[in-house]
């Protein structure tokens, strides 16, 4: 087990480094070819050459793609010095970079947005684990019943409305009409209870969306469940339902489960893009909009880094989790 | 459809079938009730395609310390009536269209198709266990061995973890596992094949039940390991003096374990009597197929095999009369007025002393007698 | 064709397949480079001839390597090592291209008359298919030729548009054994051709099976777990234990004088139906009785040092322990492969 985690974990640093070549090639490599010049980006259109080629020694944008690549790489473990057209600046470790817009320093920036993006992804996760999961359950339960046949439908509508639909509709009734909630997002440090009013209406929203998956494929998997031989075996033990349920179907449902969360959290990390944009949170699906908008490549490999590492650690969570959860797996 | 006007075949509510439609229960009513009795059971289920009948009137009954073996081939409703008498299709239907069941079981004195369910879940695993045919997917994959026979002792028994443990080692210790202290904490997937119907048979055994149900015990197993449970089984019968039915479709098997033997074709009892009777002056058509299909080998068989003809029947569409009518090579022996649409009851042979050796089959005694004897013998 | 002959003294027959110590592992790898840290030694070692006209039966429990021996000798796995040859050409590494012409001579019926049909196409598409792979039209048309055989094989000519699931499971069998049949091969390996049919409905396939050899003059190797089965079809027997044939000679030989104790126990334990017999069995005092083997089949991965049956064998000394036993001739035409054969000649 010790020998397995240790080499999952030696994978997930290879991978992040593949991770990382593809992308840095893909930003600072394709700009040469369409003829953009990240150094003009950087400055802007009008400036003179003097001051872009500076900046070009400065960021080195003019070295092998390789040696930048190095240099990135470098900057992000032991910190980074800015040097060229006069003048130095440090960026101390991890270095991402500073942003072609603002001027601002990628990391930091990062880490302000990150709690917001954690706090929307977390809430809302809670919600619908809880509210999918129970609805699916009930749902295979009472097959075929009214109750079953109206959350499948409303699951089906969660399926399909867009966020901004519903982010919008909620936005319009509970936050301008009722004027039940806060608009803005507050850190929990700050005030818990206006974190809570902020988030409450994201949560729910990108919540109902994820629930209804949830929903759909619990149901689908308890009733398969349900017709495996060892629960027909529970059932002539003389278990009470209950504990049929609860017990021995439960333990196989959440395994599909389980993997699909890790899945869903460690993308929804990089940035549940719509909901913050419908609700204007700043976190980092926000960023990931802005930055795209304004050509910030900075920016964008740095978001893209957070995901790509957010996707593969929730994977490396889900592995082990299935090793706890399925002996199968722990043994082979 | 023709079948629609035959009187017998209409499956109403128990009122439309008195006791006289029932066939003769195994003796007269006089008899004290036998330790299982099972009396005109009838399982269906509905399904889009129609009205499928599983079992469709069948009785028996069966005393302690003996063995009765239910033979049949796939969809002859044998695995049907077992999970019939746990009560198993009752339970956890779950929005499934509820299956029609009428007739009465009577255990232990007591009529199970009446009882409070929860009575019926508390007999379950304690006075009547099961032993399912293949135990790597009978047994929960995520909890280990010695978890699940733990859980079924605890079940029943208000015990501390610890003495419930103490019990499964003992248990696996006598079913035959090495080492049982250490592999009770082992996974099913951990275990081979026999093991797993080891210990399986543990954990049906853990409540002493007075009555086992084994179906298709041994049908995933290999031969060596087959004989090695068959083994195991009639020792512990002997050991514990419960009932036992095994189901299968190996007419070995049953020959190995059974005192008596009960053919089942399309839902209904065809023959059932002592083993020694049915195998050795069988009464059915469908025995004699049986019989006729099965390579022997115990004996040099230079004779090609006696197959029978077609294939089972649909549930569906049961035939009106004798269900084997249509794969039967006698069905055109004249049978004194008797219709192809008139189904045979079970009746008694006479002449075999114990009264306990019946037929459903409209040829006469004395040509049954001597077909087997001059036509179906004489191949085999 | 000349209708099969009982098998001649072996010497004069030419062998149909002429299969030399045939070895296939299965490799388990291991870790991020794919370590290779064991092999399963699903056969290890086979040595046997086919001849024409007869039925090889290969019987043995699970994970004893026969249905992986039967892949193997219709080329379906690559061998790990060994030679292969039918009539007398050597096959054992011949590629796709170089077996195409071999394909028509050697066909496969497999277990699984469900999962072997494709679901989508119609019978009459599943057993011409033969012809269209190897760019045949047979005399008449396709479409006469497969209602030909569907009549050869007792069903219906005129299902020839139905579909699969549409056949009850017997039927479909006998559809598999029209497919196979399509190019009038001069070998069929059938891998537990009856084991997933009812007991009535073997029968018929077991008969039909027969016929067709009268008829078409076909060479069987039979693989089953069955012994009853075996011991009806069969010409000769092969009986595997672990990747190796521990005793190989003809039928009547086999179930009348077995000589490793691994055949004599595996024939022990078939479950007679004869009731009578288990009670005159246990008065005699069990003389004659069953032989129950203790445990398990080992595991094919780490196969036990010797003989591989030692482990469970009532008379293993420190020799099976220490050296693998030689399948040879004790008796003409009875090989076997034991430090301490029953029933041997004095």
């Amino acid at each position: 087990m010790f020998a397995y985690i240790v080499r999952r974990l030696f994978a997930v640093i290879v991978m992040l480094l593949v991770v990382t070549l593809v992308t840095f090639g893909i930003f600072f490599a394709i700009p040469k070819f369409t003829g953009t010049d990240p150094a003009t980006l950087y400055v802007g259109k009008q400036a003179d050459p003097a001051t872009i080629e500076g900046i070009r020694q400065k960021l080195g944008l003019g070295d092998p793609i390789l040696v930048q690549f190095w240099d990135f790489v470098h900057g992000i473990f032991a910190g980074r010095d800015y040097t060229g057209g006069g003048t130095s600046d440090h960026c101390p470790a991890p270095c991402f970079g500073y942003s072609f817009r603002t001027e601002q320093a990628i990391w930091p920036e990062l880490m302000d947005r990150l709690p917001v993006t954690l706090s929307l992804a977390g809430g809302a996760c809670v919600l619908w684990v809880l509210g999918g999961v129970a609805t699916g359950v009930v749902s295979a339960l009472k097959r075929g019943s009214l109750l079953d046949r109206t959350a499948m439908t409303a699951a089906l509508s969660g399926v399909s409305l867009p966020i901004y639909f519903t982010g919008l509709v909620s936005l319009a009734i509970f936050h301008y009409w009722l004027n039940w909630t806060d608009g803005e997002y507050v850190d929990f440090a700050d005030d818990p209870g206006g974190w809570f009013g902020g988030l409450i209406l994201p949560w729910v929203t990108l919540a109902f969306l994820y629930a209804a998956m949830y929903a759909r494929l619990t149901r689908a998997t308890m009733l398969e469940i349900l017709g495996e031989d060892y629960i027909r075996t529970a059932r002539a033990k003389g278990l009470r339902e209950p504990v049929v349920i609860g017990k021995h179907a439960m333990r196989s449902t959440m395994t599909p489960i389980l993997t699909i969360l890790g899945m869903d959290l460690g993308a929804l990390v990089g940035g549940a893009i719509l909901t913050e944009s419908t609700f204007n949170l700043p976190g980092l699906g926000a960023a990931a909009v802005k930055a795209i908008g304004d050509r910030d490549l900075p920016l964008i490999l740095g978001v893209t880094l957070i995901t790509s590492a957010a996707v593969i650690i929730a994977n490396l969570v889900v592995d082990l989790l299935y090793a706890v959860i399925d002996p199968r797996v722990r043994l082979s | 459809m023709t079948t629609a006007s035959v009187p017998e075949d209409t499956p109403g509510p128990p009122a439309t079938k008195s006791g006289a439609v029932g066939e003769p229960v195994g003796g007269d009513a006089t008899t004290p009730t036998a330790y299982l009795d099972v009396r005109d059971l009838r399982i269906h289920f509905p399904t889009d395609d129609g009205l499928v009948k599983s079992v469709d009137g069948l009785s028996f009954r069966l005393e302690k310390g003996r063995t009765l073996g239910i033979v049949g081939e796939s969809g002859s409703g044998k695995s049907v009536t077992s999970l019939g008498i746990m009560g198993l299709h009752t339970v956890g239907q779950y929005g499934r269209r509820k299956a029609r069941i009428s007739g009465e079981i009577w255990f232990n004195g007591k009529e199970l198709m009446s009882a409070d369910p929860d009575e019926v879940r508390r007999m379950r695993g304690r006075e009547m266990a099961m032993i399912f045919q293949d135990p790597l997917s009978a047994m929960h994959p995520y909890f280990t061995v010695g978890a699940q026979i733990i859980e079924a002792y605890r079940v029943h028994h208000a015990v501390d973890k610890k003495t419930a443990r103490k019990r499964a080692v003992e248990l696996l210790d006598r079913v035959g596992i090495p080492q049982p202290d250490r592999r009770v904490d082992d996974y099913p997937h951990q275990f081979s094949g026999g093991m797993r119907q080891r210990a399986m048979i543990a954990m049906a055994l853990v409540n002493n039940p007075e009555l086992l149900i084994a179906d298709e015990p041994t049908t995933a197993l290999d031969v060596t390991v087959q004989a090695q449970i068959l083994d195991l089984i009639r020792d512990l019968q002997q050991e514990f003096g419960s009932a036992v039915i095994i189901i299968t479709h190996d007419l070995g098997v049953v020959a190995e374990l059974a005192d008596d033997i009960l053919v089942m074709y399309g839902g209904r009892c065809v023959e059932r009597g002592p083993a020694e009777q049915v195998f050795h002056a069988p009464q059915h058509p469908y025995t004699w197929g049986l019989l006729g299909s099965m390579p022997r080998i115990d004996r040099e068989q230079t004779e090609r095999l006696i197959p029978v003809k077609g294939s089972p029947p649909s549930l569906i569409n049961v035939p009106s009369g004798c269900a084997f009518n249509p794969r039967c090579p006698y069905a055109d022996v004249p049978k004194g007025g008797v219709t192809r649409t008139h189904r045979p009851e079970l009746a008694p042979v006479a002449g075999e002393e114990g009264g306990r050796h019946h037929s459903a089959c409209h040829l006469s005694q004395e040509e049954r007698t001597r077909i087997w004897t001059e036509e179906i013998a004489p191949k085999l | 064709m000349t209708i099969p002959e009982q098998p001649a003294p072996s010497d004069e027959v030419v062998p149909l397949l002429k299969v030399a110590g045939l070895v296939k592992h299965f490799p388990i790898t291991k870790g991020l480079l794919r370590r290779q840290v064991g092999a399963v030694q699903a056969v290890d070692g086979l040595t046997f001839d086919v001849r024409p006209g007869e039925t090889l039966g290969v019987v043995g429990e699970s994970g004893c390597g026969k249905s992986t021996m039967g892949r193997l000798i219709t080329r379906l796995l690559e061998p790990t090592a060994g030679t292969i040859e039918f009539e007398g050409k050597d096959i054992t590494h011949l590629g796709v291209a170089g077996m195409r012409p071999i394909r028509r001579d050697v066909q496969m019926i497999f277990q699984d008359p469900y999962s072997s049909l494709n679901p989508r196409h119609t019978v009459g598409t599943i057993v011409g298919a033969p012809f269209k792979l190897q760019g045949i039209t047979p005399e008449g048309g396709v479409k006469k030729e497969v209602q030909r055989l569907l009549g050869l094989v007792g069903l219906n000519p005129e299902h020839y548009n139905r579909y699969p699931h549409e056949f009850s499971g017997g039927q479909r069998q006998r559809i598999g054994i029209a497919r196979a049949l399509a190019l009038k091969p001069k070998l069929v390996v059938a891998d537990e051709p009856v084991s997933a049919l009812d007991v009535s409905i073997q029968a018929q396939v077991v008969n039909l099976l027969d016929d067709l050899q009268d008829e078409l003059g076909l060479t069987y190797v039979i693989i089953a777990h069955d012994l009853s089965v075996i011991r009806h079809v069969s010409d000769r027997i092969a009986v595997m234990y672990l990747g190796k044939v521990v005793e190989l000679t003809d039928r009547t030989s086999l179930y009348a004088t077995p000589m490793h104790p691994y055949t004599k126990a595996l024939l022990s334990a078939v479950p007679v139906p004869d009731p009578g017999r288990r009670k005159r069995g246990a008065a005699s005092g069990g003389s004659g009785g069953r032989i129950l083997l203790k445990g398990d089949v080992p595991s094919p991965i780490a196969p036990p040092s010797g003989c591989r049956f030692h482990t469970r064998c009532w008379k293993a000394t420190e020799v099976c322990r220490q050296q693998e036993p030689p399948l040879q001739a004790l008796r003409t035409g009875h090989q076997v492969a034991c430090h301490h054969p029953e029933n041997a000649p004095a």
